[in-house]
């Protein structure tokens, strides 16, 4: 056991933070463009009528596709892989944003027409922020699913716990696949126990449930 | 070849839910009838979900070895989640007057648990079934992995031979299956709730 540590320790390190830069960059570039889009389609309900059923069917693409396809295009770059990552994460949060800003109570934009604020005041200050609950529920979902597919980035030979995993399931050695299921476990458990734990808190210091 | 390949894909997805029903929904009673046993299943199906997929399949392999019945149970692991929690709040959720009733008419708690809760949390429960079953199509990519066959080998094979045509063909495959599971379990669900509420 020691000796493994000796042998593959400093690789073990340097997956868990290829594998990491991959989710954060990936889940931050989902969430930039599914803010912008989901506010879009709040604001233009035929455009969500339209777009929300393709959205549903595109996210039955498993992540593979994605990658592969990405692969073919751009060749075996890190950008391959954080691109599709990042179409992949924006799903849920898409979703989720819309959903959210589509349940704020409309009494409550009423009143705050009423308190004389401008559409952009409302959106910042009254709808985004009740939006809130739900947009971080749909973050977590991505940032689960974004780990869980990370694990493909190293299908086209770009690092990330992946490799141990698939070195692992192809040569048989229990010990590499220990090495990289592990980590990327723990890692999706800890990012997800993270936001429930944001969550928590703010929702304390709101007085929301 | 296309065929044996989308029957193999079926027959994993069918296996797993069918396993993941006769574990999960026992367990979501489990959680609704003992508050003890509540908060550790609940939370361990939730975190047996977050595990990646690959990683958890890698885990079972370790175990079973490689082959379909490694998918299937590391499929089932990862469908637990919908199905115990709808179980558990399909129950939960029940009208408590109704209950109430039935404990009145003085059946047993078996009794009630079996002809009155039960058939009133069906809707709910297979609302959880449909997600289980919508997910397993999608992560059933990852059985070519650990040897277990279906539409990932041929889109694996595709992205490794770079064959658009052929990454294409399962691709669209999967995505059509995904939409028929889904649309078709909506609609007997949407008929379940209709006869729940009239």
């Amino acid at each position: 056991m020691m000796s493994f540590f000796q042998m593959y320790g400093q690789k073990i390190l340097t997956a868990i933070g290829v594998h990491f830069l991959y989710v954060l960059v990936s889940v931050s570039a989902g969430f930039v463009v599914a803010l912008i889009l989901g506010i879009l389609l709040s604001r233009v309900p035929g455009l969500a009528r339209l777009a929300l059923p393709v959205i549903s069917i595109f996210q039955t693409v498993p992540g593979v596709v994605f990658i592969g396809i990405l692969f073919l295009y751009i060749g075996m770059k890190p950008a391959t892989v954080i691109v599709a990552l990042a179409i992949y994460a924006m799903f849920p949060i898409l979703k989720n944003i819309y959903v959210g800003l589509l349940e704020v109570d409309r009494n409550l934009i009423e009143a705050a027409k009423g308190c004389g604020m401008s559409p952009i005041e409302r959106l910042l200050e009254v709808e985004l922020p009740l939006a809130v609950p739900s947009i971080i529920g749909g973050l977590r979902m991505a940032t689960v699913y974004t780990v869980s597919w990370a694990v493909l980035a190293s299908m086209i030979g770009l690092g990330g716990l992946g490799e141990f995993i698939y070195i692992g399931i192809a040569t048989n050695n229990n010990a590499l696949i220990v090495a990289g299921a592990v980590p990327a476990a723990v890692m999706a458990i800890t990012l997800s126990l993270l936001i429930d734990w944001a969550k928590w808190r703010r929702a304390g210091k709101t007085g929301q449930q | 070849m296309m065929i044996k390949i989308l029957m193999e894909h079926l027959y994993i997805v069918f296996m797993s839910v069918l396993f993941s029903v006769a574990v999960g929904l026992p367990l979501g009673v489990m959680a609704y009838l003992y508050r003890r046993a509540r908060k550790p299943l609940l939370w361990t199906s939730e975190l047996l979900q977050t595990v990646p997929a690959l990683a958890l399949l890698g885990m079972v392999m370790l175990v079973v070895g490689a082959g379909k019945l490694t998918v299937i149970i590391g499929l089932l692991l990862y469908s637990l989640l919908p199905i115990v929690h709808n179980t558990f709040l399909g129950l939960e959720t029940i009208d408590p007057g109704i209950k109430r009733a039935a404990r009145g008419m003085g059946m047993s708690k078996m009794d009630r648990l079996f002809s009155v809760e039960l058939p009133l949390a069906f809707p709910m429960i297979f609302t959880g079934i449909r997600i289980a079953t919508v997910t397993s199509v999608g992560i059933a990519v990852f059985a070519t992995s650990v040897g277990g066959g279906g539409l990932g080998s041929i889109i694996n094979q595709g992205i490794r031979t770079q064959n658009m045509k052929l990454i294409a063909r399962g691709t669209l495959s999967l995505m059509a299956m995904a939409v028929i599971f889904d649309g078709a379990m909506a609609w007997i669900e949407k008929r379940l709730n209709r006869r729940a509420s009239a």
